[in-house]
């Protein structure tokens, strides 16, 4: 068979192929496709299980009117672009991307399918069918820094970050802040993995951060290896994502959890009724019920228990802002003047440490 | 404390699992057989380590479990690229590909489930000894077997008659094979002693140095185990250096960041890699020395007829 004519009949393939799909993407009657991308396994006891049972709730609320589906294990690389690419041909409607870097190769595949709604977590490019959605991670490790700073007995808290990135860093910033509101003697350490999950690396951490004095030691990796390093070593840790608690009953206080199915029924019901509109920022928190706190260990003192829930009514009823001024950066510079908030750029690009925090930001 | 305590101890917890896989896979390699697969095999010695000391409450059974898991899985290579001769560069991706799968499906329930981290072993009177006590005689008896092993492989490769066949056979397996060596029976006893060793590996992470089972927990240490290998030159020493240097300054870069150290982390990240690349280079000095001491059928098939 000559060239030409292969490419005919793969022409004419193509053709037949895309003429059968037609039914199926006219047709209105039919349950609306709705997929996710996960970056981890379902069973990764964290990031990508939040994320799942999110997807659940989806299906259980909205029954037979959509379908969902899923993909695991899908790296932020060229790999993650060929399978949002075949969602998207598959006649996914709504596709979630549940991984920042996804960011660029959905920029590319949403331009190919402007009829598909793609929804890029923590991510900050959107596009007339892009919207972005983002936990208030920051209420979370206010509080965090709450507890933290109410139970250290030396004064320093510790912090695994995973990649120096404005999301990360708003977290330890808001963290110290939280501690230094109720103790403010308070300074943090911060170690770097440069990796979102390496159970060795962060168990290496933790150790060193508890060596180095901090007895309260939270984190923005996934695994659970710091929790056990603080238990074994008689000190405080902070779980995130899922609750962490059953590798450290004694060591976890609390932690920063996420429950995804309130967004994802809303924005599932916004496309069924015609109502989801492109470039869109959500920001969902404390009082959305996006970030819900892990249950607080039983060794918290009722005193400290009632800061906590105090700062957590305050964050949800608005009246307290983690990032209210007066905030210095930890070289005395002004970040936020008093009475002010932080303003959204500063928020979106944060790069530096606040007062209180050793080192600097990796730049 | 000492600061200097925990940083030490951390690095031994963090090189054991990269010894006993690489001193395996050395054993292996000087043998002529590549086994690339020792992610997987790790992978798969991890969660069965997990599930059997679950299961029976002891380490002991654990750490078998995992050795036979491993030596179960390089069983399957060891058909394939002995008896089958395939390509060892392309089974032992699969291996590992494999691995990565089989280990996540049979842990599927395990994930999120606590186990017991084995205990270090107290040694009366020198675990007392300050510092020397801490630094020398606090570990788990895994560490101190891991020493044994690499005296072992050590002297089984130098001195012993059947670790000079081993490595004739991975220098010149027909030769070997024309004076009468059993070229496929030593090859398949060396890939069994890969698979134990880096089964043994897998359970260390998941027993020792984070008790737990999550998918994928290895996190390419058994790609660095494999490069410690190729840039320890297939010498155990220089392999046992390369895997503490590694853990050392792994250790180090993490100590150096919470001191407040002012350097890019995505530098202090390289560190290790670059750190052990750079010594056991230096230790070769000249570069034909890899080449020179690479066993020379390394990675090719063996036809007793040819």
């Amino acid at each position: 068979m000559n060239p030409s004519r292969t490419l005919k009949s793969l022409r004419l393939g193509v053709a037949t192929g895309l003429i059968a799909m037609l039914p199926a993407v006219t047709f209105a009657a039919e349950p609306l496709k709705v997929a996710f991308v996960y970056l981890g396994p379902r069973g990764d006891g964290g990031w990508t299980q939040q994320h799942d049972m999110g997807r659940l709730g989806l299906e259980k609320a909205m029954g037979d009117k959509i379908k969902t589906t899923f993909v695991e294990n899908v790296p932020e690389t060229a790999d993650s672009e060929r399978v949002f690419r075949q969602l998207a041909s598959d006649g996914y409607k709504l596709i979630f991307a549940t991984s920042f870097g996804y960011m660029e190769p959905l920029q590319k595949v949403a331009k190919l399918f402007p009829d598909v709604k793609f929804e890029h977590v923590n991510g900050f490019k959107t596009a007339k069918n892009i919207v972005v959605y983002e936990p208030r991670f920051e209420e979370g490790f206010y509080l965090i820094g709450t507890i933290a700073g109410q139970m250290t007995k030396s004064n320093t808290l510790g912090f695994i970050g995973s990649f120096p990135i404005p999301s990360v860093i708003r977290n330890i910033d808001s963290m110290t802040l939280g501690a230094q509101a109720v103790n403010p003697k308070v300074k943090t350490k911060a170690i770097w993995v440069n990796t979102w999950y390496d159970p060795g690396k962060e168990r290496q951490a933790a150790d060193t951060l508890i060596a180095q004095g901090a007895d309260n030691v939270a984190q923005n990796t996934d695994s659970p290896a710091s929790i056990q390093a603080a238990q074994e070593k008689g000190t405080y840790a902070f779980s995130i994502d899922a609750d962490m608690s059953s590798f450290g009953k004694k060591a976890q206080l609390s932690g920063t959890t996420e429950d995804w199915s309130g967004y994802y029924i809303a924005e599932t019901k916004k496309v069924l009724d015609g109502t989801w509109t492109g470039e869109r920022h959500t920001r969902w928190g404390l009082k959305e019920g996006m970030v819900v706190m892990a249950p607080l260990n039983p060794a918290i003192p009722p005193e400290a228990v009632k800061v906590f829930e105090d700062k957590k009514a305050k964050l949800i009823s608005g009246e307290l802002k983690p990032f209210a001024g007066p905030i210095k950066d930890n070289t005395g510079k002004e970040l936020v003047a008093a009475g002010a908030q932080m303003d959204d750029k500063t928020f979106n690009s944060l790069s530096s440490y606040v007062e209180g925090i050793d080192g600097s930001v990796p730049k | 404390m000492n600061p200097l305590v925990p940083m030490i101890a951390s690095t031994v917890v963090a090189a054991t699992p990269l010894i006993y896989a690489a001193l395996g896979e050395t054993v292996v390699e000087r043998s002529g057989v590549l086994n690339l697969g020792i992610e997987g095999m790790m992978l798969i010695g991890a969660v069965s380590g997990f599930a059997a000391t679950r299961a029976s409450g002891s380490d002991t059974v654990g750490f078998l479990a995992a050795a036979s898991a491993g030596m179960a899985l390089s069983l399957v290579f060891g058909f394939l690229t002995l008896n089958l001769q395939t390509n060892q560069v392309a089974t032992g991706l699969a291996l590992t590909l494999f691995g990565i799968g089989l280990s996540a499906f049979v842990g599927h329930d395990l994930a999120g489930l606590p186990v017991d981290r084995l205990e270090p072993i107290h040694i009366p009177l020198l675990t007392a000894i300050p510092v020397v006590g801490d630094l020398l005689f606090h570990y788990d008896i895994m560490v101190y077997l891991s020493v044994v092993l690499y005296l072992a492989v050590l002297w089984f490769l130098s001195k012993s008659r059947m670790g000079l066949t081993l490595r004739a056979i991975g220098e010149s397996p027909h030769v070997a094979h024309a004076i009468g060596k059993p070229v496929l029976t030593t090859r398949y006893l060396a890939v069994l002693f890969g698979g134990a060793m880096a089964g043994i590996a897998g359970a260390y992470l998941s027993l020792v140095q984070t008790p737990m089972w999550v998918e994928g927990m290895s996190a390419g240490k058994g790609w660095i185990a494999l490069a410690l290998v190729v840039f320890g030159t297939w010498k155990p020493t220089r392999v046992v250096i390369g895997a503490y240097l590694f853990g050392g300054v792994t250790q180090f870069q993490l100590f150096a960041q919470g001191f407040g150290l002012p350097v890019p982390t995505e530098f202090l990240s390289m560190l290790p890699y670059a750190a052990t690349i750079i010594v056991l280079v230096i230790i070769c000095r000249d570069p034909k020395t890899i080449l020179l001491n690479q066993p020379a059928s390394l990675g090719h098939s063996f036809h007793s007829a040819a």
